[in-house]
């Protein structure tokens, strides 16, 4: 058995699943249960964070990965969001990075940045 | 002379105007301090705000960027970079920008938006010098998130509040090592979800029951002493650990902005630091309502964006049919519930269900919310899991109160289930 937080909303239900049959329980949705699976098979989260922006209103971009990827690959994709120059105008949810370190998920705007 | 004036740009003082605008109150004006709309939210880079209100996890800045974009599609007029310096009674609103100048604005109404700010630590006298490198958790997040400076590389978190645990994950993705999280109480006031992912997830430790004793270093923080607590929160001496960091972040809390609210002669709840309220968010200045964190401290953006959209809609009520008669019961607390929210109900508030939310001081696995008056049990609703940190709402049908006869006060109560 393991005991683990559900990610998926603010609710935060406290899972347990059992690592062979892979039965989840303390769920309240669907949607605990598909995290529960993945967080002892391939854990994955959402990694935000900033990026530099060139000739914009700010001096810095928030971004986000467009889906979850893996947890193990969360600094090699900051080391190389810190090496991305953005030039403004940019639009909320632009596709800045197609995909990200080869995890197949585009890194995304999520702020409109003014020339 | 506008129909309604909203004094914050946050994301309470966004919805609220929005659902106004919706109601069909048409001169709005929203007055913002900063240089741009969303308040804190620009600054909140991270995931997970929206999920109740468009049902996906959204980062800070889109959240705002959603309700930013409902105003601008509206009539609604905008003013940023202007502080509001003063309320008065007649609801006359005096600000001062650079375009402007002093200017006052007359409103048939007016919403109190102005969110909250952070606990500092001289609000909680922490011994030592005083040295660079100590920064509520909000600071530190702003410098690093809007303007792109690190703050420091070896840090000590004092408190568990929600904006330290993202501050720890913030920081370890940008290089930083976050030594510990520090919390005096036995339980994390921060929601459950967050200490898994930002501190469960990197390995940070959450040192319950300990607390900050001593803060050292002459020009930058060089270290801090970290010492177990009793139950009365005195220092076990023995306990001592010393964590060598050059940086001490604070999230010790957060309270309501109320200076204008304060200078305008309107009442304070000591318990919520915020306005005491009718069910509509009224005041008790008529026609001033208040919404948001200003009120009392949300967990989710979410239920601020859903109190203010009823701020709203209440406002548009008040400009159309005008106050509703000010006869109403007194909310008082027993138990271990710490508020409620609104503390005032109207006994004709036009209303079939009146929510009302609520804190306890501790945690329960099962209790009962039980609603009385005279002695006489109104309503009761089944709860479980339950925490200090987690805003519980419950919903009192007008029918019920029409029971009570003898009293003006309705007390709301926790009973423990075993």
């Amino acid at each position: 058995m393991r005991e683990m937080t559900c990610l998926e909303c603010p609710r935060g239900c406290q899972l347990s699943i059992d690592e062979e049959s892979l039965e989840v329980t303390g769920n309240s949705c669907e949607k605990g249960e598909a995290f529960a699976r993945a967080e002892i098979t391939n854990p994955v989260r959402v990694l935000t964070t900033t990026a530099v922006i060139e000739s914009g209103t700010d001096a810095m971009l928030p971004v986000r990965t467009q889906d979850p990827i893996p947890k193990s690959r969360m600094f090699e994709a900051m080391r190389f969001i810190k090496s991305l120059r953005v030039k403004a105008p940019v639009e909320v949810g632009d596709v800045l990075v197609r995909d990200l370190v080869g995890t197949g998920v585009a890194l995304i705007a999520t702020k409109s940045v003014k020339k | 002379m506008y129909d309604l004036i909203v004094v914050g740009g946050g994301p309470a003082g966004l919805a609220a105007a929005s659902a106004a605008w919706e109601k069909g109150v048409k001169k709005i004006l929203i007055l913002e301090r900063d240089r741009e709309l969303g308040g804190i939210l620009n600054q909140c880079i991270h995931n997970g705000f929206g999920v109740k209100t468009f049902g996906e996890a959204l980062s800070g800045p889109e959240y705002a960027d959603r309700f930013e974009r409902m105003v601008a599609e509206s009539g609604i007029e905008v003013k940023t970079d202007t502080m509001v310096l003063d309320i008065d009674e007649n609801r006359n609103v005096s600000a001062v920008n650079p375009v402007d100048g002093y200017v006052t604005y007359k409103a048939k109404a007016v919403i109190l938006a102005m969110g909250c700010r952070e606990r500092t630590r001289g609000a909680i006298s922490i011994p030592g010098t005083r040295p660079a490198g100590i920064f509520s958790a909000g600071t530190a997040q702003r410098y690093m998130n809007i303007d792109g400076f690190m703050v420091g590389k070896r840090v000590v978190i004092l408190g568990s509040g929600d904006i330290g645990l993202i501050m720890a994950r913030r920081m370890t993705l940008e290089g930083a090592k976050v030594l510990a999280c520090v919390e005096v109480m036995p339980v994390s006031s921060g929601l459950r979800a967050n200490i898994a992912r930002c501190l469960d997830d990197f390995g940070i430790p959450l040192l319950l029951s300990h607390t900050v004793t001593d803060i050292r270093g002459n020009k930058r923080i060089t270290g801090v002493t970290v010492q177990e607590v009793d139950s009365r929160m005195v220092p076990i001496p023995g306990t001592e650990q010393y964590f060598d960091c050059d940086t001490l972040l604070l999230s010790v809390g957060l309270v309501p902005e109320n200076e204008l609210t304060k200078k305008a002669g309107i009442g304070l709840d000591p318990r919520t630091r915020g306005a005491y309220v009718f069910e509509n968010r009224e005041t008790e200045n008529e026609g001033v309502f208040a919404c948001g964190n200003v009120l009392h401290v949300h967990d989710l953006v979410d239920y601020v964006s859903e109190e203010a959209r009823f701020a709203g809609e209440a406002v548009a009520d008040y400009i159309e049919n005008g106050e509703r008669p000010k006869e109403s019961f007194l909310l008082t607390t027993s138990g271990g519930v710490t508020y409620t929210v609104p503390q005032r109900i109207r006994k004709d508030s036009g209303m079939k269900l009146v929510n009302i939310y609520l804190r306890i001081n501790r945690k329960v696995k099962k209790g009962d919310i039980v609603i009385s008056a005279d002695d006489m049990e109104i309503a009761r609703y089944h709860k479980e899991n339950l925490a200090p940190g987690e805003m519980i709402t419950v919903a009192l049908p007008s029918v019920l109160m029409q029971k009570v006869s003898g009293s003006d006060m309705m007390d709301v109560s926790l009973e423990e289930v075993p």
